[in-house]
């Protein structure tokens, strides 16, 4: 196991994020984490990268109690993360936004008076990961000129670029056209494979990519882990069905051989009460 | 290529002021290479870093009276001491003061570091035995690389000596920040100025790098403050007056942030357009307010921006973004 949240509650004055969250990832694992909106995945991923800090329970990281340590560290220690909405440096060029990572990883940010123009092992590792992703050609661009999916991309890029053994992705494609959500999808596959990435936990809304990819389902509702386990037990599941998947789900039935009941809410819940 | 010529170019201009044989000019180019040192680190603060400091003037402040203190009262007259001097007590007090700043963002930064400065101001004008108060303090002639040049006349070492050590004083200055922006230590700046939470997220200690930025550009203004004191002769708390502070935004901007050189440019132009507005006409300020009004809105690139013909719209859109 690699990653642990072990009862993890958040509230915000007098509502529950998150209620009670237990969750654990082994590594070689893709795991989606689903749910409604409302439902506590983004806070779940806060928590779990240390940009929040739980109002009770702890997480793990490979044996270590990490709760609350922030992000810094953690990227130390080897987890990475990637962001819904686009996060990038804008004034920056590609190969830039990837160099930022390098130097990090490399612990070279102190070197007040080294040229980093000079630097061929930082510019050679910014590269490898530009070419990963298919960026190496715009790689003296502006982060902010380039198109909407290729700025998800070095967002996720960025990240990858600290060589990390577990990564977050939330939302990794959204904000994506369908055709470019699959290629990113794959980037990302193949990229975590070169890079030597033990796990990938991913936020998502999209169905087909959470059906398609994931080793591991863990369904959100209302701050509490509703079920998890395998795509197919997910898909089976009555509660995930009604409560999560709802009305979207019909495509994913039409692959499902399982009977399905009911339609369920599906888009967004009100926030529960501690 | 074409930068370096025009490098060297600048370079030869500015050595050759002083034999155009018009004094005034060559002691005025004095207070330009002081605020020049002081915009380097302004700048790295503000350009690259993304904090707007309203506070700067309390190193200047730091360095100048740095100088009359050690050449006043303690008989030290080396300026090389002098200098190192004027950087260490600056350092000294950034580390806390920048400690407390940098933990802010924005106009609250910004304040903070006007509330120090004014502290200062404060401190300079009550504790009248320590600082000679309203009058300062005078500042007396330093001796050079070991040189005693005082036996030479006031206007002779100013605009002889004087000049060329301050030349080479900015030389060396620019050319360590010049290091320093391109370095890795630089590009976690910048990613800090475009967004702390993703460098954050990617493992840059955002506080830390932000202090240590701080404390190069508190050394910075020190220094251009030392500078400045043998060429005032007498230093007293104006020097560390809000609105000094405001000047080197000023500066800052009419040069243009984004631009290495830009605030050097904003420096040069800045004083020898006071000087100009000053001998027509009374109103300076009130000229200079509209000159900044007209930049902000008009050239938010400042005059590098203009030069390089980039347009101001970019330059808007990053301003306002920067706003935000």
């Amino acid at each position: 196991m690699i990653l642990q949240a072990r009862d993890v509650r958040k509230s915000y004055g007098e509502f529950c994020a998150l209620d009670g969250v237990s969750l654990a990832v082994n590594a070689g694992e893709f795991v989606s984490i689903i749910g409604p909106n409302g439902a506590g995945k983004t806070t779940l991923i806060n928590v779990l990268t240390g940009i929040l800090e739980p109002s009770a329970g702890r997480v793990v990281f490979k044996d270590r109690d990490i709760t609350g340590i922030g992000t810094v560290r953690l990227s130390r220690l080897g987890m990475a993360r990637s962001f819904q909405l686009v996060t990038i440096f804008p004034e920056l060029t590609v190969l830039e936004v990837l160099q930022v990572a390098v130097v990090s990883r490399l612990g070279r940010g102190t070197r007040l008076f080294a040229s980093l123009a000079r630097d061929r092992q930082v510019a050679a590792q910014a590269l490898e990961v530009a070419e990963l992703f298919l960026l190496a050609e715009k790689r003296h661009t502006v982060a902010r000129q380039l198109p909407q999916g290729d700025k998800k991309l070095l967002d996720v890029a960025s990240a990858f670029a600290l060589h990390p053994e577990i990564i977050l992705l939330d939302e990794p494609t959204s904000g994506v056209s369908t055709r470019d959500k699959n290629k990113i999808m794959e980037i990302l596959v193949s990229a975590s494979k070169r890079i030597g990435i033990k796990a990938i936990v991913q936020v998502e809304h999209d169905m087909d990519i959470v059906f398609g990819y994931s080793d591991r389902i863990v369904a959100l509702h209302q701050g509490r882990v509703l079920a998890e386990g395998a795509p197919g037990a997910i898909r089976a599941n009555e509660d995930v069905v009604n409560m999560v998947l709802g009305r979207r789900d019909r495509a994913v039935a039409k692959r499902n051989p399982s009977p399905l009941r009911g339609e369920g809410e599906g888009e967004g819940t009100a926030p529960t009460k501690c | 290529m074409r930068a370096r010529a025009g490098l060297a170019a600048l370079a030869l201009a500015v050595l050759a002021v002083p034999l155009l044989g018009r004094d005034y000019y060559s002691i005025l180019m004095l207070s330009f290479f002081a605020y020049a040192i002081t915009l380097l680190g302004v700048n790295l603060l503000f350009g690259y870093t993304g904090l707007l400091s309203f506070g700067h003037a309390l190193f200047i402040g730091i360095g100048a009276y740095a100088a009359a203190v050690l050449t006043g009262k303690l008989g030290v007259l080396h300026m090389e001491a002098i200098l190192l001097v004027a950087a260490v007590a600056a350092l000294l007090v950034a580390a806390p003061v920048g400690a407390l700043c940098v933990r802010y963002v924005k106009i609250y930064f910004g304040m903070l570091t006007l509330a120090f400065g004014m502290l200062f101001n404060s401190f300079l004008i009550k504790f009248y035995h320590l600082t000679g108060g309203d009058e300062g303090m005078r500042v007396l002639r330093p001796s050079l690389l070991g040189f005693d040049l005082s036996q030479i006349p006031k206007v002779q070492f100013l605009t002889g000596p004087y000049y060329y050590y301050s030349a080479a004083v900015l030389a060396i200055a620019t050319f360590v920040m010049w290091r320093i922006v391109a370095s890795p230590f630089g590009l976690c700046l910048r990613s800090i100025r475009e967004n702390p939470v993703k460098a954050e997220s990617l493992g840059i200690s955002v506080k830390r790098y932000r202090w240590v930025a701080f404390l190069i550009s508190a050394a910075y203004a020190a220094v251009g403050g030392a500078l400045l004191g043998p060429t005032v002769g007498q230093v007293d708390p104006s020097l560390t007056y809000w609105t000094q502070s405001g000047n080197l935004v000023f500066m800052t901007l009419l040069g243009g942030f984004a631009h290495f050189l830009g605030p050097l440019l904003g420096a040069f132009v800045f004083i020898y357009l006071q000087d100009a507005v000053m001998s027509i006409v009374p109103y300076w300020r009130l000229i200079f307010g509209a000159i900044l009004a007209i930049l902000v809105i008009f050239v938010p690139g400042g005059l590098v921006g203009l030069m390089a013909g980039r347009g101001a719209r970019p330059g808007i859109k990053a301003v306002r973004e920067g706003a935000r």
